[in-house]
């Protein structure tokens, strides 16, 4: 394909897929291995609500008031959680439960009874974002990359995932100890002095802003495809986290390219003349990533670790 | 309008949802409560996402055999093979690999649905003029509801509630200790299949009514609220049916008293008001309650440490511990004792010596698993018995008992 | 009559409070609406090695943990040297029952015990070969050198609590406080960890040992504190740790038989 159409139609989609992916991944490894694993699926699920709720406070669909307000909502649906969990004596998982249905259900029914029907906003959208729509209609070529005039032409929504991969990297290089140690020992990281509260808690925070920047462009499923499945097919390549890591970096951006590619052309080869649902395509991918490493990862099964009962 | 709805007196199609929101509520609450006492609540969100491809393959295969894409009976065959097919996938990652059930149950919820957007989409090219019903099955839709739909839906909630019945014993067994479970023989895995299976088909049959993001509501929230009101599991069982029952009644009978108020989001919130009311106030598991008894328990605790230390002689360093002593006339506000806070810290000693008596006397053992630090030793010993150790203890009588 | 440390009274509380590497003063921790520990004081004798003993469920760990504040109790004071437990952190190092770690988590045995040297290292700061020197130092002093590329869920039980034992070591603290460390170990690793504790106590630190097997007290220990929900006595083996306070610690729980082999052994 020529850079006159490919840089135009497929750069930036494939970029923005893959930041988003790399940008959900990256704290899924640790909310992965806290077994928080679905904390991911409870926010990608109350964004619908705060994006509602920004939207009837504003009147108007503008980026950063629904992204406060999805960012707003995944905090109050974790707080909310922790409540549950601890006032009512009721395990994680049911905890969650209740809270992000309740929450969807509080969305489905605002956007219900305000009339949306003049702006962009439903549910489909917010399940599976508009990934190719996101087109860099000002590039004409390779050319363009270094064209100040195109550049200004670049949809918003790649700047916004890319700040918020960078936030994501930074978090987790300068608190990597920190969170290393609480996810391992969380005992032995309270007795050398770390607030494993405080820790947790800025992890789902962390995760939420990079699931309310992925949401913006790309749609709730692949926030959770990707919160989970690219981490959970790295734990079965390597023991060593920082490895991991790597690997799951590796296997969300291959889940993005492939997926996007597969979703645009794949019909095409096939004979069809309409191109899929990106995300949804992306999503397939990690799940055969992660089928591939289940059945031949070299840390596929679990350690012989001595039972500890 | 509203009472109106609640009796029923809306019209065809509202009774119709009535009803069937009535049964899907009554037996998601019973089959949720087996999940949600095994701890794996959240299954039931892996299960109902899983629905989504085979719903859009089994529409896809009625058009292409010429038949009606919207055909209930189809569509529902079609989402239960393929949540079968997610269930079996979960199951096979968390006991062959490393993964962990949340991370099993985030995988396939995501991937399947994925793929079931991916078929979506395609459904969408395909030209076909009737496929407008298949969002329905992601949020639920009941404005066209037809009688065979409701007569589906009223013969799967009766018979999963009659299988619920036919293995209730094993299932709670399983839920309650798996391990014990399998010693005495029971097919523990099978039983778990079993309840999955179960949840699937309520899944699928409430895939008409509330859609297949919030039909897991229905499975979670109406156990959790029963489970605030009693300790036996049966009765869970019970209260979750009826709690899970009358939300699907209230929720279909309120939305159908207005327009723009979607069935499914309905039931739920009405479903998490009753979540809400029972975390607040239902009586011993209740935030109210355990805030109450913890702040009195806290009191007993600090009053009982404050008087040994006035009884040994010793500072008393907690704040916490002056003021109570001293709101009880036990302490003046200069932390000397006064003549009531003497005699009590004199009794309290007692006590304490009397229980390490109990305790270090063989003879005593079921009394002395008692000891706590705050039972008062009246309550476990007779009086005789007590002028026994105090006779053993020798030194100052007359330390009233 | 049983001299048991409630009739002790004001001079308990005074002795060497403002220097004990920990000092534990009115300490009540609950689960629930049972106190698991009442009201305890405790007083660690510096360069002494102490086992906390007392039957199941009577408190033992939740002492500790509550000494290291990671349970919170309803009431009670820590200090540790002196000072607040928060000022002294990085004088402490605890090695925990071993149920209370991730198995499975991606790490391998040597950086485990590099997690020891984290208060050093800091948040970002870079682990040099002298880290990794030392890391190995302590592996070596564990017997565990040659494990040090393995993950943590392959070793075996007696394995994995040495390497928490490095990893305390790699903390150079000053206070060791280890819970149930011979619980469900092989005889090579118990011998090994004890040389390990009995070498720190000769280098002048301060040893405290959640302890179950009454029959070894004698040979690994100098001071006892006995616990059953409440103290029961505290001090020297040779004072404390007598077929009396066993009694009163255990109660009808330990067979008469048992205390008398162990009195017999005291001698």
């Amino acid at each position: 394909m020529s850079g006159e159409e490919f840089v135009p139609l497929s750069l930036t989609p494939l970029l923005i897929g893959t930041f988003a992916a790399i940008a959900c991944a990256l704290p899924g490894n640790f909310l992965v291995l806290r077994k928080q694993a679905l904390i991911g699926d409870a926010i990608s699920h109350v964004v619908l609500p705060g994006i509602v709720v920004a939207f009837l406070l504003t009147g108007a669909i503008s980026t950063w008031p629904m992204m406060l307000g999805a960012a707003g909502a995944a905090v109050v649906a974790v707080v909310m959680i922790e409540a549950i969990r601890r006032l009512g004596q009721i395990e994680p998982g049911a905890a969650m439960g209740v809270v992000f249905t309740t929450m969807f259900a509080g969305g489905v029914l605002l956007l219900e009874q305000t009339d949306t029907s003049t702006v962009h906003l439903d549910v489909e959208h917010a399940l599976y974002g508009n990934l190719e729509s996101l087109i860099w209609l000002d590039a004409v070529g390779w050319s363009s990359l270094l064209d100040i005039t195109a550049l200004a032409g670049l949809p918003p929504e790649l700047s916004r995932i890319a700040l918020a991969l960078i936030g994501v990297t930074l978090f987790i290089w300068l608190f990597w100890r920190p969170l290393k140690i609480s996810t391992f020992d969380e005992g032995f990281a309270r007795t050398i002095g770390i607030r494993t509260g405080a820790v947790g808690m800025a992890l789902v925070i962390t995760a939420a802003i990079a699931a309310v920047a992925a949401f913006d462009a790309v749609g709730s499923i692949i926030v959770i495809a990707m919160f989970i499945c690219p981490p959970a097919a790295a734990r079965m390549m390597t023991n060593r986290l920082e490895a991991q890591i790597a690997w799951s970096v590796v296997f969300a951006s291959l889940s993005a390219i492939a997926g996007y590619v597969l979703a645009g052309y794949g019909p095409l080869w096939l004979g069809g003349a309409d191109a899929v649902s990106a995300a949804g395509m992306i999503a397939t991918m990690s799940g055969l990533i992660l089928a591939c490493a289940a059945l031949w990862g070299p840390c596929r099964t679990r350690a012989g670790a001595p039972s500890t009962a | 309008m509203l009472w109106d709805a609640l009796t029923l007196q809306l019209g065809y199609n509202a009774t119709l949802v009535a009803v069937g929101a009535t049964l899907l509520g009554v037996s998601a609450g019973v089959t949720g409560t087996f999940l949600f006492l095994r701890k794996r609540a959240l299954v039931s969100d892996a299960i109902s996402h899983a629905t989504l491809p085979g719903v859009c393959l089994a529409f896809m295969v009625l058009v292409a055999f010429g038949g009606d894409g919207r055909n209930l009976p189809g569509l529902l065959a079609g989402s239960a093979v393929s949540a079968w097919v997610g269930l079996l996938c979960m199951n096979w990652l968390t006991r062959n690999t490393r993964l962990a059930e949340d991370a099993a149950i985030g995988a396939i919820l995501s991937v399947f649905f994925g793929l079931g957007i991916v078929l979506l989409t395609v459904i969408q090219t395909m030209g076909v003029g009737r496929q407008a019903g298949l969002e329905g099955f992601l949020l639920g839709s009941t404005a066209g509801m037809l009688w065979a739909d409701a007569l589906i839906i009223a013969a799967g909630g009766a018979a999963t509630l009659l299988l619920v019945l036919i293995i209730r014993r094993p299932m709670t067994m399983v839920a309650f200790d798996p391990e014990y479970a399998a010693a005495r023989g029971l097919p523990v895995h099978r039983i778990d299949l079993a309840m999955m299976g179960l949840v699937m088909a309520v899944t699928v049959v409430g895939l008409k009514i509330v859609g297949l993001i919030l039909i897991v509501a229905l499975l979670i929230i109406p156990p959790v609220t029963a489970r605030f009101w009693t300790e036996r599991s049966d009765r869970v069982v019970l209260l979750a049916g009826l709690a899970g029952g009358l939300a699907g009644y209230l929720g279909a009978a309120l939305s159908a008293s207005a327009p723009n108020l979607p069935t499914g989001p309905i039931i739920v919130l009405v479903s998490f008001g009753f979540f809400a009311l029972s975390l607040l106030f239902a009586p011993v598991r209740g935030v109210l309650a355990a805030v109450l008894q913890h702040l009195k328990f806290q009191r007993r605790v600090h009053i009982r440490q404050g008087l040994l230390a006035l009884a040994q002689g010793q500072k008393i360093y907690e704040p916490l511990t002056l003021r109570l002593l001293t709101r009880a006339g036990l302490v003046r506000a200069d932390g000397v004792a006064t003549e009531a806070g003497k005699a009590r810290a004199a009794k309290a000693l007692r006590d304490e010596k009397r229980w390490e008596v109990v305790r270090a006397d063989q003879a005593h053992e079921a009394t002395a698993a008692l000891y706590d630090g705050l039972r008062d030793i009246e309550t476990v010993l007779t009086h005789d018995q007590i002028i026994e150790i105090d006779r053993q203890i020798g030194g100052p009588q007359g330390v009233p008992t | 009559m049983l001299e048991l440390a409630a009739d002790k009274g004001v001079s308990v509380a005074e002795s060497g409070v403002d220097d004990s590497p920990l000092a534990i003063r009115g300490m009540t921790v609950s689960y629930g609406q049972k106190p698991a520990v009442f009201s305890v004081d405790m007083t660690v004798q510096p360069g002494a090695m102490t086992a906390i003993i007392g039957p199941n469920g009577a408190g033992k760990s939740t002492l500790l943990k509550a000494a290291l504040g990671i349970v919170s109790p309803l009431s009670g004071q820590v200090t540790v040297f002196g000072a607040p437990l928060e000022q002294q952190r990085a004088r402490i190092a605890y090695v925990p029952q071993r149920a209370s770690v991730d198995w499975d988590f991606p790490t391998r045995v040597i950086d485990v015990v590099l997690m020891g040297l984290s208060r050093q290292l800091g948040l970002l700061g870079r682990i040099r070969a002298r880290h990794m020197a030392r890391a190995l130092d302590c592996l070596h002093r564990v017997g565990m050198r040659d494990f040090a590329d393995r993950q943590i869920g392959q070793l075996s039980g007696g394995q994995q609590q040495r390497v928490f034992l490095a990893r305390a070591l790699a903390q150079e603290a000053d206070l060791y406080l280890l819970d149930e460390p011979f619980a469900g170990v092989d005889a090579a690793t118990e011998k090994a960890i004890i040389a390990v504790l009995k070498s720190l106590k000769e280098a002048g630190k301060t040893v405290v040992v959640v302890h179950h097997d009454l029959a070894t007290v004698t040979d690994y220990f100098d001071h006892v504190f006995l616990i059953n929900t409440r103290k029961v006595a505290e001090g020297p083996v040779a004072e404390a740790f007598t077929a009396e306070t066993l009694q009163a610690a255990y109660g009808g729980r330990l067979a008469t038989a048992q205390i008398d082999q162990i009195s017999r052994a005291l001698g």
